[in-house]
């Protein structure tokens, strides 16, 4: 997964750069959609399996599909601080400001916040649990709070969505996801696709690799638990493949989260 | 004496309130980001309160007049001018949309403070044969200043 992603990326950064025309209209500043769409695509289907990981959890009451939504939810948080981060470039260029109230970028600010509300939502309720055990009540009570929260929190995505269609908006209304399709130059939009492909891997490489280290702490904590993870798919074993070794599970990786939220607000807060 | 889950429904629906009170007064506008010609006009709030307007720049109107930039808006058959104070962005062309911020005075002259540029979602590369509504943009970007 990691050289597919690494392949995709290699192909698609030329591709961006260089064989895609510039805009005639915006210059060379269009090409920041080849990260900034990818980017908020790939962060919607993040956040598509923050709700289905949630919703598995609440049914099946399986640790496993919380770590699942957990680990999305954080790449979501990523993902749309990239978005935000590379419009607001994009934002500069072309429409001659860092940042407009305009509903597509609070609707998409919104959406970062609320997700960043629901990692620390679920961090807030494990740590007030007495029982530091991943595989605890205080474990089971954080995943439901955090289920219920990414669920709700997907209602925001179809707002931001469509957000250029419903209200006025200075964001422009998509191109590729429109009915109907208005032009865009196929080298463009192959170079489109290709960042797409990139974005996607990469981060379901990430995904992969922060599960792997998140079920081994977990296993390493409580070995043997029902709902832990050793009776679960061996899912750690896509690590291994990716010719990097996993990350040892430690005390360490456990604090990984709240890093990983931190340096997004980081991203969002310095633009 | 009321009992506390009663208490603390009140304050709940309480604090809901507000906030959505707030989150509507915030995001009146954000939800319509800017209006037209007309609406402007018919507006008499538009003359005190800043407000956004919209339109596409009408080929031809574009004038620099020291640090100001006067120009036509033009949407839904209706033009308002422009008097935009600071250089526009270097992506302001004719032909394209524009939006400014600022207060309609009284002579129907909109005096705008910040001018941002509106572009569409068609990409095309630059070809040696532009299609005609934006031939204007060719016509080179802005004076300096």
């Amino acid at each position: 997964m990691g050289w597919l992603a690494a392949g995709l990326t290699g192909g698609a950064v030329p591709a961006g750069l260089l064989l895609a025309p510039a805009d005639a209209v915006q210059g060379g500043a269009q090409r920041l959609m080849y990260l900034h769409v990818p980017a908020a695509w790939t962060a919607y289907l993040a956040f598509g399996a923050v709700l289905v990981g949630g919703a598995g959890y609440l049914r099946t009451g399986d640790l496993r599909w919380d770590r699942c939504a957990r680990v999305a939810a954080e790449i979501g948080v990523a993902l749309t601080a990239i978005t935000i981060a590379v419009g607001a470039l994009w934002g500069r260029a072309v429409w001659g400001t860092w940042w407009a109230w305009d509903p597509r970028l609070v609707s998409t600010a919104l959406l970062l916040i609320v997700y960043i509300g629901q990692l620390a939502l679920r961090d807030a309720v494990a740590e007030a649990g007495r029982h530091r055990d991943p595989a605890g009540p205080d474990a089971h009570r954080a995943a439901r709070w955090a289920a219920l929260a990414g669920i709700a929190g997907f209602a925001l995505v179809p707002v931001v969505h469509f957000s250029v269609v419903w209200w006025r908006s200075l964001h422009q209304p998509a191109t590729v996801l429109a009915p109907h399709r208005p032009p865009i130059d196929a080298l463009m939009a192959a170079a489109l696709l290709l960042s797409l492909a990139a974005v996607t891997s990469t981060a379901f490489w990430v995904f992969l690799r922060r599960l792997a280290a998140i079920e081994e702490s977990a296993d390493a904590a409580a070995p043997g638990r029902p709902g832990s993870a050793t009776d679960g798919p061996p899912v750690v074993d896509v690590a291994p493949g990716t010719g990097i070794p996993p990350v040892v599970g430690t005390p360490a990786a456990a604090n990984l989260p709240r890093t990983a939220g931190a340096a997004s607000t980081v991203v969002a807060g310095g633009r | 004496m009321i009992r506390p889950t009663r208490a603390r429904l009140t304050l709940a629906t309480a604090v809901l309130a507000g906030t959505g009170l707030l989150a509507y007064g915030g995001l009146r506008g954000t939800l319509t980001y800017y209006r037209t010609p007309a609406e402007v006009r018919a507006d008499p709030e538009a003359r005190h309160a800043t407000t956004r307007l919209a339109g596409a720049v009408v080929p031809g109107s574009v004038r620099h007049e020291g640090a100001q930039t006067v120009f036509r808006l033009a949407a839904g058959g209706e033009q308002i001018t422009v008097r935009q104070h600071g250089a526009p962005p270097e992506t302001f062309r004719e032909g394209q949309d524009a939006v400014v911020e600022g207060v309609l005075g009284a002579d129907g002259v909109f005096r705008s403070e910040r001018l941002l540029v509106r572009h569409g979602n068609e990409y095309r590369p630059a070809g040696p044969t532009p299609p005609a509504d934006r031939s204007g943009a060719i016509a080179g970007p802005r004076a300096a200043g």
